[in-house]
């Protein structure tokens, strides 16, 4: 076997194909000189330009690497304050407003008068099997921002019952519709990207320390040892991974809240995503013992593990991030999809995933095809994660880099 | 090869190990069922063999599985490989058509977007495949079964229409091609993407070669440039990929299986992890892994076949 299995289900991140151009950019010497090696033709007085910076020049011109970095920035901020953004609490729901279309933002009213903030109409059910709603012309509800409503912690520390914008009851406004429960689906998408996007974070920030060490120790003394590692690893990536994730997350205990839930899952996706990180690491680890500083520091006699952590790891740290990157969509990914099966995530918090199950079938698909909106917002993070992966894979990588 | 033999002995282990981690087992389930007596369900367990230790257990589902013998469903009273059998031809036919159907699109576009590097064309295809391998299947599904929905166009979900049995041979195919369209578009736009990306790096980095360079300058037209020399390296990587997808025709489809009421192995599976139907659970783990392994066997065997580069000791 060659390195050819790779991670399946998740289709994107480190496909086999890509594992290879990773494995070959490995024969590439790492940069491990000194940062001020003179450059030729450079004009006297000037600073060199730190690796760093080169990257963070390269990558300043890949415009949709720079795209997807502010999209993921507006998101994670949207997570961080999603009780500041989100005119209802997660657990409101309007007992008679379910399946509630978007709401309707005017600026003109029945008598012909323009506004010139938004406003919207008080709605009333008139047909409960059709799902439609009559909007009650008779009174113009303005949308006001920074209004007073339910009391929350604000970044979980400061006291204050601020909200980004509401409207006076009756009236509601539902921007992405309302659910079979009469919830506002724009709150709960706000509140999912909490869950949906810390998923990702949480998934690498384990299996990158576990997958370097064992990569590393395992290309490091090489051999028996490597054989025996990567055998272990090559096992669970001969799996389909969506078989195994539906398999491990069947094993989870259904009692358990979902915050409970949520961390198993986590640990489910971080015990399925290390092995293809190993190996990966392992490729890149094998062809950096043949350099000279780990001559170097073997000749100074120092310890194996300390050569490991100290001078092999480091050195692998654009690769690191590179697919750290790429590895979170497919972490996103993973995560919503087993919410969407309803083995994930569960009511009553609310992610990505579990949010799009609603839509999941054909009455609500037909009447209520707002409820499919969550996945556009997995979709979007995946793709700005893709565009910042590959544009960090150009900016860090020495033979990509023009002028 | 003889590495195969311990990695799929692996294989079981695990599938094995996960099940037993699970918490109550499927005679849970009937023994809350008051009707069932408690005989029943020990008489059960014994015909089972869940009143063994584990590792009987183990070697007792091993020695059956090397016979061909997958266990019995506890679910549908048959056994799996029958269970198997049935749903298996349905997510193949799925599968093998999405896979002729991306490669069938994929490449030619790919050999496009390198040949027009930066043109709004390759601009809007490296758009288009960015958006494609960033959208679960269980999305797109979602959303191509609403615009069917929506225009009436296409049958929704499922594998034959409800008066299937009353058309002649060829109104049963094209009744089963028309409800192909939907999860053939997903998992094709999905592969197109992959492929596509891919394609279009090898083969710009093929003409970046010096025998590229030769090629043109010995005044041989950019078509056979392109065609003859370019390409053929390109798409030797691929093989790979190809060998995945081969490993992944029984897998590859699950969600989207589930999502659209495709009567294959993924909504089994998943029916069988939420009743805990344990021997369909190990078996399907089982056969997933082990055709996985063979797919990235053949495309081994391939690369080293097209590649003389190629080597394995």
């Amino acid at each position: 076997m060659t390195e050819a299995v790779g991670d399946q289900g998740s289709g994107i991140s480190h496909g086999p194909g890509e594992e290879r151009q990773a494995a070959t950019s490995s024969a590439q010497p790492p940069e491990t000189g000194p940062l001020t090696r003179p450059q030729p033709g450079r004009l006297p007085g000037t600073q060199p330009r730190t690796p760093l910076q080169l990257a963070w020049r390269q990558l300043r011109r890949h415009r949709l690497a720079l795209l997807g970095g502010v999209v993921l920035v507006i998101f994670y901020v949207m997570a961080l304050v999603a009780d500041f953004l989100a005119p209802y609490p997660l657990d409101f729901s309007d007992r008679e407003r379910f399946y509630h279309p978007p709401a309707a933002l005017h600026l003109r009213d029945a008598t012909g008068e323009w506004h010139l903030r938004p406003f919207v109409y008080a709605t009333r059910l008139v047909d409960p099997g059709l799902r439609t709603f009559e909007a009650d012309r008779s009174r113009a509800y303005p949308v006001r921002f920074f209004v007073r409503g339910e009391p929350y912690r604000l970044l979980w520390l400061v006291p204050t019952r601020v909200h980004l914008f509401g409207v006076d009851d009756p009236a509601r406004i539902f921007l992405m519709g309302s659910d079979g429960f009469g919830r506002d689906v724009f709150t709960r998408i706000v509140y999912g990207s909490r869950i949906s996007l810390i998923v990702g974070l949480l998934v690498v920030a384990v299996t990158i320390p576990i997958g370097m060490v064992y990569g590393g120790i395992a290309g490091y003394f090489g051999g028996r040892v490597d054989n025996l590692m990567m055998r272990v690893a090559e096992v669970i990536i001969a799996f389909p991974s969506f078989y195994l994730l539906l398999t491990l997350s069947a094993v989870l205990p259904a009692t358990v809240g979902c915050a409970t839930r949520f961390y198993l899952i986590i640990v489910i996706l971080s015990s399925i995503g290390w092995a293809g990180f190993a190996r990966l690491i392992r490729g890149y680890v094998l062809a950096l013992k043949q350099f000279e500083f780990v001559l170097a520091a073997k000749a100074m006699g120092q310890g194996d593990l300390r050569i490991i952590l100290r001078h092999v790891l480091p050195n692998t740290s654009s690769l690191v991030i590179i697919v750290a990157t790429l590895t979170i969509p497919s972490a996103i990914l993973g995560e919503s999809a087993l919410s969407f099966l309803g083995l994930g995530v569960r009511e009553p918090c609310s992610s990505w995933g579990n949010l799009l199950s609603a839509g999941a079938n054909l009455i609500n698909l037909s009447r209520s095809p707002w409820l499919l909106i969550p996945g556009l917002f997995i979709v979007a993070t995946v793709v700005a994660f893709n565009f910042l992966g590959d544009g960090l894979r150009d900016a860090l990588d020495p033979r990509m880099r023009t002028g | 090869m003889l590495q195969l033999i311990p990695m799929l002995l692996g294989i079981t282990v695990m599938s094995f190990v996960i099940i037993q981690l699970s918490p109550g087992d499927f005679l849970a389930e009937i023994r809350l069922n008051p009707i069932v007596s408690q005989e029943t369900v020990d008489r059960m367990r014994t015909n089972f063999g869940l009143d063994q230790p584990l590792h009987v257990q183990y070697l007792r589902w091993l020695t059956n599985i090397v016979r061909g013998d997958f266990g019995y469903s506890f679910a549908y009273q048959v056994p799996v490989l029958w269970l198997v059998r049935s749903r298996l031809f349905n997510t193949l036919l799925l599968n093998i058509i999405a896979l002729i159907v991306a490669w069938a699109i994929g490449i030619p576009i790919g050999i496009h977007a390198a040949t027009h590097q930066y043109s709004w064309s390759d601009n809007l295809l490296s758009l288009f495949s960015y958006v494609g391998i960033s959208t679960p299947t269980f999305f797109s599904g979602l959303l191509l079964l609403f615009v069917a929905f929506k225009t009436g166009w296409l049958p929704i979900g499922g594998m034959t229409s409800l008066d299937y049995d009353l058309f002649p041979w060829y109104g049963k195919a094209f009744d089963v091609a028309r409800h192909l369209v939907i999860p053939v578009m997903v998992l094709g736009v999905l592969a197109v993407a992959g492929l596509t990306r891919q394609m279009r790096a090898n083969l710009l980095e093929v003409l970046r070669q010096d025998y590229v360079k030769t090629a043109r300058a010995k005044g041989l037209a950019e078509r056979v440039v392109v065609n003859k020399h370019a390409v053929r390296n390109a798409i030797n990587p691929l093989i790979t990929i190809f060998g995945f997808e081969l490993g992944g025709l029984l897998s590859g489809s699950a969600i989207l299986e589930v999502v659209i009421g495709w009567p294959g192995l993924g909504q089994l599976i998943l029916d069988a992890v939420v009743r805990k139907d344990l021997y369909v659970v190990m078996g399907s783990l089982v056969i997933g892994g082990v055709t996985l392994v063979l797919g990235n066997l053949i495309a081994d065997i391939l690369l080293a076949y097209s590649d003389p580069r190629i080597r394995y000791d």
